[in-house]
């Protein structure tokens, strides 16, 4: 099993939300985040004070995906949250090792 | 027959009262005072917009300007001036500024409000109950001190803000509301024109400000940390209650609802405006886009400016005070502070003591005599442009007069302040910010 971890831009949330249903996945994380890569930020200035702000809103994606899927998650996440500009994000993945469903005590593949 | 000579006798008794009737009057005890409705309407109407102009206005005008982690404890300055000015007011503040003593402040006679009845009159307001120009004057001895909270935003202590405002509206603003408004006043007795509260408000609230931003210190992270403010909704909200409520304060300093008045209310909202456009306008030019904390803060450096003149000029000196208001605060509330280096930082200083003293010096060159004109002892108020170029002179002595006590006696206070309990609040606690340390309060 494996986590996929993707940052995108918080406009593509539904996009990529539908998207994702529509290859199988039934469930996700999402955070509200701050970060940058090479998007530059903005600068804002309140009566002459100037602020440079680099950090921008993102959103963190979370699914947990069985390790088959990883290769269509990805891909499917990449189309629906692409939009060809810089501060697109970017998908990690990382091994996951235990799952279980709270309700059943399903445990790993069961529960994902 | 006797019906004839009783119709006679009626006569003559008549005739003989029309002829002498003013002799009886003077022997007579002293008329009661003759209040006037209209007057006392729309004072008491003036006074809750005054109000309104601390709470909320400036609460949330200044509220919404600082971080997130000092938004509970800058509106809660504006409350508690509010509350604790009002009852000094009444053991002794109207006293002092608004009964007869010396030229220089005045006395006793009226500790607790003692003398103040339903029927009773101040000789500056005889046309309205006294508890109404009491109350008046009280919303504009409170609205003073809550302007210099923007000067020490983010840091300093709740003890030591309550102790330094007691202080500072009893021996700060009430002698010099006494100079320039109490019939005793010498500022007053030597022709300064101050209609609403250029200098005994704005110049006072400005500078004690730019005192207590020298003396406090710079905040932490000033000039490197992002202190970009918490929701300048709230701010233009704020400004727009000052807006609104100013007209109870320049066109309700008429004392009277008559054409006075109307004319005040006019040229306040004339200058605002143009105040407004000229800070948008020049900061769009200077730095690209146009703000909403800047035509705000445009508005309100009008609304400062018009206040010293706004019983004096004609809608065309508005326009001229706008312009110079917007424009010259701009630049003391970006460039001037910049370069001298203090944090004051809400610009106490930039807006209300700059703006004061533009208005103020205007008004000795735009007050028409058109609009007071001499009426039998009391000569025109006017100024350089009605031929009087001695008012800009006149005007000039009482920004200076009020400049410096301010500033002495500002400094003083705060001094002994400081060495008493300390000003500032400890470095973690600036850090953390002050809503959880000092009030206990957050917002989520």
């Amino acid at each position: 099993m494996k986590i996929v971890m993707a940052i995108i831009k918080p406009f593509k949330l539904d996009e990529v939300r539908d998207a994702l249903t529509g290859v199988g996945v039934h469930g996700m994380t999402v955070t509200e985040v701050k970060g940058y890569g090479r998007q530059k930020g903005h600068t804002e200035i309140y009566r002459g004070a100037e602020y440079a702000v680099s950090f921008l809103p993102k959103l963190k994606i979370e699914v947990a995906v069985a390790s088959n899927q990883v290769d269509k998650v990805i891909s499917t996440i990449t189309s629906a949250a692409k939009t060809g500009q810089i501060g697109d994000g970017k998908i990690f993945v990382f091994g996951l090792d235990t799952a279980v469903r709270i309700r059943t005590g399903e445990t790993d593949d069961a529960a994902l | 027959m006797n019906s004839k000579l009783l119709y006679r006798a009626g006569l003559i008794a008549l005739v003989a009262a029309a002829l002498f009737e003013p002799a009886f009057a003077e022997e007579a005890a002293p008329a009661a005072p003759k209040l006037d409705t209209g007057d006392t309407a729309w004072m008491l109407t003036s006074t809750a917009l005054v109000l309104m102009m601390t709470i909320p206005g400036l609460a949330l005008f200044y509220c919404g300007m600082v971080r997130k982690k000092n938004v509970l404890a800058t509106a809660m300055q504006s409350f508690a001036v509010t509350c604790l000015v009002t009852i000094l007011w009444t053991i002794i503040g109207y006293s002092l500024a608004f009964t007869s003593g010396s030229a220089y402040i005045g006395g006793m006679s009226q500790f607790f409000l003692t003398g103040m009845g339903t029927g009773t009159v101040n000789d500056l307001a005889k046309t309205i109950p006294e508890p109404v120009y009491a109350m008046y004057q009280l919303t504009f001895a409170i609205i003073t001190p809550a302007l210099i909270c923007g000067a020490f935003a983010d840091r300093m202590k709740f003890s030591a803000l309550l102790w330094f405002m007691g202080a500072w509206s009893l021996l700060v603003y009430c002698p010099i509301a006494h100079w320039v408004w109490h019939g005793d006043g010498f500022l007053s007795s030597w022709g300064v024109l101050d209609f609403a509260g250029g200098t005994v408000v704005h110049i006072n609230a400005g500078v004690a400000g730019l005192m207590a931003a020298i003396v406090m210190g710079k905040r932490q992270g000033f000039g490197t940390d992002n202190m970009a403010p918490y929701n300048l909704v709230y701010s233009l909200v704020g400004a727009s209650l000052l807006w609104v409520g100013w007209f109870g304060f320049n066109a309700g300093s008429a004392v009277a609802a008559n054409g006075n008045a109307g004319m005040a209310m006019a040229v306040t909202q004339i200058a605002t405006a143009m105040a407004a456009l000229a800070w948008m306008f020049a900061e769009w030019m200077t730095r690209g886009k146009p703000s909403v904390l800047g035509i705000i803060s445009g508005a309100v450096a009008g609304l400062v400016a018009i206040t010293p003149a706004s019983g004096f000029v004609d809608p065309i000196g508005a326009l001229v005070i706008g312009i110079a208001a917007g424009v010259i605060c701009y630049w003391a509330s970006t460039s001037l502070k910049k370069m001298v280096g203090y944090d004051d930082s809400l610009d106490a200083f930039g807006v209300h003591a700059i703006g004061g003293i533009v208005g103020a010096m205007l008004t000795g060159v735009l007050a028409r005599a058109a609009i007071n004109p001499a009426s039998g002892e009391t000569p025109a108020k006017a100024g350089l442009i009605d031929g009087n170029p001695g008012q800009v002179l006149i005007q000039f002595y009482g920004v200076a007069i009020t400049l410096i006590y301010c500033a002495v006696a500002t400094l003083i206070i705060l001094k002994v302040i400081d060495l008493i309990i300390g000003l500032r609040v400890k470095p973690e606690v600036e850090r953390d910010g002050l809503d959880l340390a000092l009030h206990g309060e957050t917002i989520h």
